[in-house]
């Protein structure tokens, strides 16, 4: 911390207007820092969009893929986003119960010792990477039985579990003891009083956290490759057989020689990339307002 | 709030009372087993894997680290070539992202004026949730033909005397291109952290060195990153286990080549990156069982960036707690 003394050296002119010149080069590589990465993600929507936005007609949303590309007329990615659809709705369903419930005992019952050991675990599962889910789910269900939407969908709610538990969690944390309290002192048993109470003001949080999630998993592709990649070129609406994804289409479409193909996977990404954006700002902005009405406005 | 402390009497201080409510008693289970279902899957995962990898551990020992020959034909396989690109793809990136991050976290926290913080700070954090397959498809796309074009030909020019730049670059995949795409990746991860750790230095730390005169720079260098150093290891530990699990954007630009090489124009491929490539034509046993066998090193190495980097921000709370 030498830098801090105040020495003789340090009031000559010279050296001050070393420090100066320092400070300024410093605060603008920092500004600089920010401004590159809000233009990579500029340049990154802008150029998905730019390539993108040709593919998408009402042909896109309602036919399915030509991988053959014999000339054939116009083909689109409905399979694909039924396919996400329906494997990320399950995913939601199996994840935003358990991860609500897990959060509530965290936060309502455990004693805080059991609760902050147990929140370990919901992070280091936070912290697997997704292609090891997928493979885990490969061995686990996959392997001998094949591939099907619900168990792609079981990878992605596995991934989703603790980002559900932990947003939770923290709108929980936020609901005051007085209401609790309050509920209780009525003659309310606890479980009236979490249910009735405390979950009600705290849902307007939970939703934004599961949007987020939601949001988040949607645009995997890793957990998907194992456990729902072969699925046919129709459209289909069975979650006991593989299903098509956006993700994995564009995963696909773009090693395709075939620049129709390629213009389709840029579409698949736009789609993919408004539906991510549209809902974290949503999700956000939703999420900012019952916060603020949670605490009061502080 | 004096009453916002009190604590509920738990269910079975009211049981001892004669106030037990067998709904409560339902919630209780119920809560407990969603609880828990994070250690278990934890357990399963762990389990299941290290069953399905035996096969290729048993066969091919811990050499399976070391031997850089993946030869599906023959049924040798070994990871040598792929731990050395996950290693080079993600430090490198996190050379990279590392004084970027701590760049934006600064600007975020000292620098912006306060209307532009939460904007450009949601944005950066945006960055994060593009979905990896669409930056892996820009990777290659665009940002690929770019790098061949304008940077390769000037790094070349300047670094080629350097292992890393020797030869000119060439159309399609590259390492260079994987460890630019990780370090967009670990950008947002890394300054959303450091930015919490920012806000966190107290006050009166700050405010004592600006009335030192210290410039804004010294202010940083002598008060905030002494502060938040442990904090900052940290957030880097955790964004490269972000960089080193990342399969589909790396897999996309990398090229799955089994070589061992420092030139960065050249294709390589990454322990991930491998297991995403495989998903179709893993037919054998044994490969299946070798591609497990790659997933429980990137499992156990999820785990321990994990833990070191909860010591370590425990470790750093426990301290400031003191302190305070």
């Amino acid at each position: 911390m030498s830098d801090l003394t105040l020495t003789a050296k340090s009031l000559t002119s010279e050296h001050r207007r070393r420090r100066r010149i320092v400070n300024w080069l410093m605060e603008g590589l920092a500004t600089l820092a920010a401004l590159a990465a809000v233009a990579l993600l500029v340049i990154v929507v802008a150029s998905v969009a730019k390539r993108g936005a040709g593919a998408l007609d009402l042909d896109f949303f309602t036919k399915t893929p030509s991988f053959l590309g014999f000339g054939q007329e116009k083909s689109g990615i409905a399979n694909a986003i039924v396919g996400t659809f329906i494997i990320v709705g399950l995913a939601i369903l199996m994840a935003l119960p358990a991860g609500v419930l897990a959060a509530i005992y965290l936060n309502e019952f455990a004693p805080k010792r059991v609760a902050s050991a147990m929140t370990v675990a919901f992070d280091v599962l936070n912290g697997v990477p997704a292609i090891v889910i997928g493979i885990f789910v490969f061995v686990f269900l996959v392997a001998g039985h094949g591939q099907a939407g619900i168990k792609g969908a079981f990878a992605l709610a596995i991934l989703m579990l603790p980002l559900v538990t932990r947003s939770t969690q923290e709108v929980l944390a936020l609901v005051p003891n007085a209401v609790r309290e309050a509920s209780l002192a009525l003659g309310a048993p606890r479980w009236r009083t979490t249910l009735n109470v405390v979950l009600p003001m705290a849902v307007g949080g939970i939703i934004t956290g599961a949007t987020l999630a939601t949001a988040r998993v949607a645009g995997e592709t890793a957990p998907l490759l194992f456990t729902s990649s072969l699925a046919g070129n129709t459209v289909s609406w069975n979650p006991t057989e593989p299903m098509a994804s956006i993700p994995f289409f564009i995963f696909t479409a773009a090693e395709q020689a075939d620049p129709s193909l390629q213009e389709q996977a840029w579409g698949a990404a736009l789609v993919l990339i408004m539906f991510v954006l549209i809902a974290s700002i949503v999700a956000r902005a939703f999420g900012l307002r019952s916060r603020r009405r949670l605490t009061g406005g502080r | 709030m004096a009453t916002a402390t009190r604590s509920i009497p738990d269910p079975a201080a009211l049981r001892r009372r004669g106030r037990f409510n067998p709904g409560d008693a339902i919630l209780y289970g119920v809560t407990l087993g969603a609880a828990l279902s994070a250690l278990v899957l934890l357990i399963l995962i762990a389990r299941e894997i290290l069953a399905d990898a035996w096969p290729a551990m048993k066969e091919f020992g811990l050499g399976f680290l070391t031997s850089t020959t993946w030869e599906p034909t023959r049924d040798i396989y070994g990871a040598g070539a792929f731990l050395f690109g996950t290693a080079l793809t993600s430090f490198a990136a996190l050379l990279l992202a590392a004084p970027i991050s701590i760049a934006i976290a600064l600007f975020l926290t000292e620098l912006a004026p306060r209307w532009l913080r939460g904007p450009v700070g949601a944005l950066v954090e945006m960055l994060a949730s593009v979905p990896s397959v669409v930056l892996g498809l820009w990777g290659i796309l665009v940002m690929g033909p770019w790098i061949v074009e304008h940077v390769g030909p000037f790094l070349h020019r300047t670094l080629g005397w350097t292992p890393f730049f020797k030869t000119e670059p060439v159309a399609g995949p590259s390492i260079l291109s994987a460890i630019l795409i990780l370090t967009i990746m670990m950008v947002p991860i890394i300054s959303s952290i450091c930015r919490e750790l920012f806000l966190n230095v107290p006050r009166e730390l700050k405010e004592g060195a600006l009335a030192l005169g210290a410039t804004r720079w010294e202010l940083v260098r002598g008060v905030i990153f002494p502060y938040a150093r442990a904090g900052i290891a940290a957030a880097m530990i955790l964004g490269l286990g972000r960089a080193v699990g990342e399969a589909i954007a790396v897999t996309q630009v990398i090229g799955n080549n089994e070589a061992i090489t420092w030139n960065l124009f050249d294709p390589g491929d990454t322990l991930a990156s491998r297991i995403a490539s495989s998903y179709v034509g893993a037919t054998s046993k044994m490969q299946i069982s070798a591609l497990v066998y790659l997933a429980v090193i990137l499992l156990a190495f999820s785990l321990v960036v994990n833990l070191v980097a909860r010591v370590i921000v425990q470790r750093v709370t426990a301290r400031q707690e003191g302190r305070a």
